[in-house]
């Protein structure tokens, strides 16, 4: 039997992003099917009834959701090339712990950096910060969170570099001044096909912020 | 062997599940009790991100996160497992724990909110409930594992215990009589299993503890 394999995403997504660099490390075909969030397909409804969201992949029919979930899946399943967790389970441990930090610190830190104003901004700003030199303190001298080879947390993390454009001209603060680590990090991970393939043009994220800013009237 | 030590706290149901896990497997352990108004210094040393209880530590290395340790437990300690083999079923096991992750505190905020905010903490509480009778437990056995308790059984622990607590201490009913069947008896059949049975927290014990600490939340919000 054709084994298929569909992608269901939305492009400015960093879950989505995530399970694009997972397939295209381990050189998976698949078809990527872009998603209207205004208006959700039938497929996408089927496919994922109970959180209605992107992204899911759908292998021989079968539906996986939840980032994370799909790339552990992604790895278990194409098991012959580029290991996406390390093989000892201490360390899975810590790079499956650190993922769901950046799941539980960052990405709500960052949204409110871009969708709130004045003094709630500064301190959104200033807790993000933080919580990315949290992130960059792990990293420390290492190649990439897993050590020499990209990894895990790598992937859980990436994507939101395609976002940080936007973050800082929405609140004026560079992020490469207060992380510089984590910026030369991200560059090293941009390097990769898996990931330049799978990131969009930040500038391009910017404009559908103004636009949805513009939609909710701020 | 290399010791394994667990730092964790009598109400708390996410220690509970490590303790579940351990007891499964038959891994002996040293349990440390916190007092979480009193944190040690191990313990904020050990898990200096979040200062939360469970922390396991095995060869004196922590891992923090119930559901992260129990992954690990399950790598490292094969038998009983709580993980199926196979990929799918595997991703289909982490999507429920993750449904309980992300809806679960709705719980939680019945029992520290009153008014407004517990009425619409209630609703969100009762759409988890009704998504895991409809989808959750639909067609499964007696557990979310089959014939036996797996890691979604665990992760759903706080419900089948903690749950009736609050529902006490605030007067807010989820599990009303004749609905959610299939949850009803799930909760019967998880607690009759001897190693949960056997480690489970004084349900008096519990309600006075819950009790005063509501009070304790309500007025100082």
């Amino acid at each position: 039997m054709a084994e298929t394999l569909t992608l269901l995403d939305y492009w400015p997504s960093m879950f989505g992003m995530r399970c694009r660099i997972a397939l295209r490390e381990k050189d998976i075909k698949f078809e990527y099917q872009e998603q209207d969030l205004w208006s959700k397909s039938p497929l996408l409804l089927e496919m994922n009834p109970i959180y209605k969201k992107i992204p899911v992949l759908i292998h021989n029919g079968k539906p996986i959701c939840e980032s994370l979930i799909i790339v552990e899946y992604i790895d278990e399943t194409w098991k012959g090339k580029a290991p996406l967790l390390p093989s000892d389970p201490y360390e899975r441990a810590q790079a499956r712990f650190w993922a769901d930090y950046v799941d539980k610190k960052i990405y709500e830190g960052g949204r409110n950096v871009w969708s709130t104003t004045g003094e709630d901004q500064g301190e959104a700003k200033k807790e993000y910060i933080e919580r990315l030199k949290v992130l960059e303190g792990v990293l420390g001298d290492k190649p990439f969170f897993g050590g020499d080879s990209f990894g895990f947390t790598d992937i859980a993390l990436i994507p939101y570099y395609s976002w940080f454009y936007s973050y800082e001209i929405c609140a004026n603060f560079s992020i490469e001044a207060e992380c510089p680590k984590l910026i030369s990090w991200a560059k090293r991970c941009m390097e990769k096909e898996s990931v330049s393939e799978s990131l969009p043009d930040p500038e391009k994220i910017y404009m559908l912020l103004l636009e949805l800013k513009k939609k909710a009237g701020k | 062997m290399e010791t394994v030590k667990l730092y964790g706290a009598w109400p708390s149901p996410f220690s509970y599940r490590v303790i579940w896990a351990l007891k499964l497997k038959g891994i002996p352990f040293e349990y440390i009790e916190e007092d979480l108004s009193s944190k040690s210094p191990q313990l904020l040393q050990y898990n200096p991100v979040y200062e939360k209880v469970p922390v396991l530590v095995h060869g004196g290395r922590p891992i923090c996160e119930s559901m992260v340790i129990l992954e690990y437990l399950d790598e490292k300690w094969p038998q009983q497992p709580l993980l199926p083999s196979d990929p799918y079923k595997r991703a289909e096991a982490r999507f429920w724990v993750k449904f309980g992750e992300d809806r679960g505190p709705s719980v939680w905020m019945i029992y520290r909110t009153e008014g407004e905010k517990q009425e619409k903490a209630r609703r969100d509480a009762l759409e988890m409930l009704t998504i895991l009778e409809e989808h959750g437990l639909n067609g499964k056995k007696k557990f979310f594992g089959g014939d036996n308790i797996n890691i979604v059984d665990i992760a759903f622990g706080g419900i089948a215990h903690w749950m009736g607590v609050i529902e006490e201490i605030t007067g807010v009913k989820l599990i009303e009589d004749n609905k959610f069947p299939l949850l009803k008896a799930w909760m019967h059949n998880f607690k009759e299993v001897s190693f949960i049975n056997e480690n489970l927290p004084n349900r008096e014990k519990m309600v006075a503890f819950f009790r005063a600490r509501r009070s304790m939340i309500l007025s100082s919000a």
